[in-house]
């Protein structure tokens, strides 16, 4: 029961594309890199973001495109 | 009012205004074909449900690290609000099939209907009624709860929730019919360009970076988002897409 809890929970978050909520992590993780090297990072993220979001989107399209 | 605290209002009325639309279609449709009291039964169970997540959640989360707060809080938004602004821009675009409130309230009819019928208690109005507003509920209580606890301002998320359901549920009683006219995805899609800015500022500055011009980066950032967004829809009308299928829903 607390594993089926525990995988709809990650489910609701995570969505219908894991891929999206990895590319998020390792977007933060590169921010906390760059702020930890004392560079500016406040840009990284929402370029990150942008990108992140063409590309989920094109994956979703072209998923459905006939051949 | 600080513009932080006026984006939680309308990012936190918006979202829950397009949920208890879609909560609001199935419990009429419930309730009209089967037993109204039993689905406001269910409703109502799930509304405490939802309350008492909340209320429990509200609490220990705002006792939370502020940075670790915020990246944790800023990384659940950027994932939540990219999957809203991503759905947002295919409907717009065309190549994801808009919501249907009137369809979407035949369906629950007909299926209604077919249920075998039950003496008190109808445990599928209940059960249907109780589901829908849990299911809907789940996704605004997250968007109460991470803007509100960020903020410190978990009340004041909730009573948006609450204005936004109250001003359903008035029009709805008003209409007696499903809310098919309210424009869900441009609701949608403001709401999917609210979180993701959010999720991008708070991320960031929990991660450790600095913003130019502190909160005031907020409004640049967020015109930026949405002009990617429409850039996006624009691209997906564009003579290279067309031919493609229609995402599933």
């Amino acid at each position: 029961m607390i594993a089926r809890l525990g995988r709809g929970v990650l489910e609701f978050v995570v969505g219908d594309d894991w891929r999206v909520a990895a590319a998020v992590v390792v977007a933060l993780l590169a921010t906390a890199g760059l702020a930890g090297l004392g560079l500016a990072a406040w840009w990284l993220l929402p370029l990150a973001t942008v990108a992140i979001l063409h590309f989920a989107i094109r994956g979703a399209v072209s998923t459905t495109r006939p051949r | 009012m600080t513009g932080p605290e006026i984006s939680l209002i309308v990012s936190v009325f918006l979202a829950c205004a397009v949920e208890a639309v879609e909560a609001f279609t199935i419990v009429l449709a419930v309730g009209s074909t089967r037993h109204w009291s039993s689905a406001l039964l269910g409703v109502g169970a799930a509304v405490l449900v939802l309350a008492v997540l909340v209320g429990a959640l509200g609490p220990a989360l705002t006792r939370l690290p502020i940075d670790v707060l915020r990246v944790a809080v800023g990384g659940l938004l950027l994932v939540f609000g990219l999957q809203w602004l991503g759905k947002a821009i295919l409907r717009a675009a065309g190549a994801k099939a808009l919501h249907d409130e009137l369809a979407a309230f035949a369906d629950e009819r007909e299926a209604a209907a077919e249920a075998p019928a039950e003496e008190g208690v109808d445990r599928y109005a209940f059960a249907i009624s109780f589901k829908a507003v849990l299911l809907e509920g789940l996704e605004v209580a997250f968007i109460v709860l991470t803007f509100g606890a960020n903020q410190h301002r978990v009340p004041l998320a909730a009573t948006a929730a609450a204005v936004a359901v109250a001003v359903v549920i008035a029009a709805g009683i008003a209409a007696r019919a499903p809310l098919a006219r309210v424009p869900e995805n441009p609701m949608k899609f403001a709401v999917g360009v609210l979180i993701t800015t959010f999720g991008v500022f708070w991320g960031a500055e929990g991660a450790g970076a600095t913003w130019p011009g502190g909160e005031a980066a907020l409004a640049p950032l967020a015109l930026a988002i949405l002009a990617a967004s429409l850039l996006m829809v624009r691209d997906l009308r564009g003579p290279g897409m067309r031919g493609a299928g229609e995402v599933a829903a």
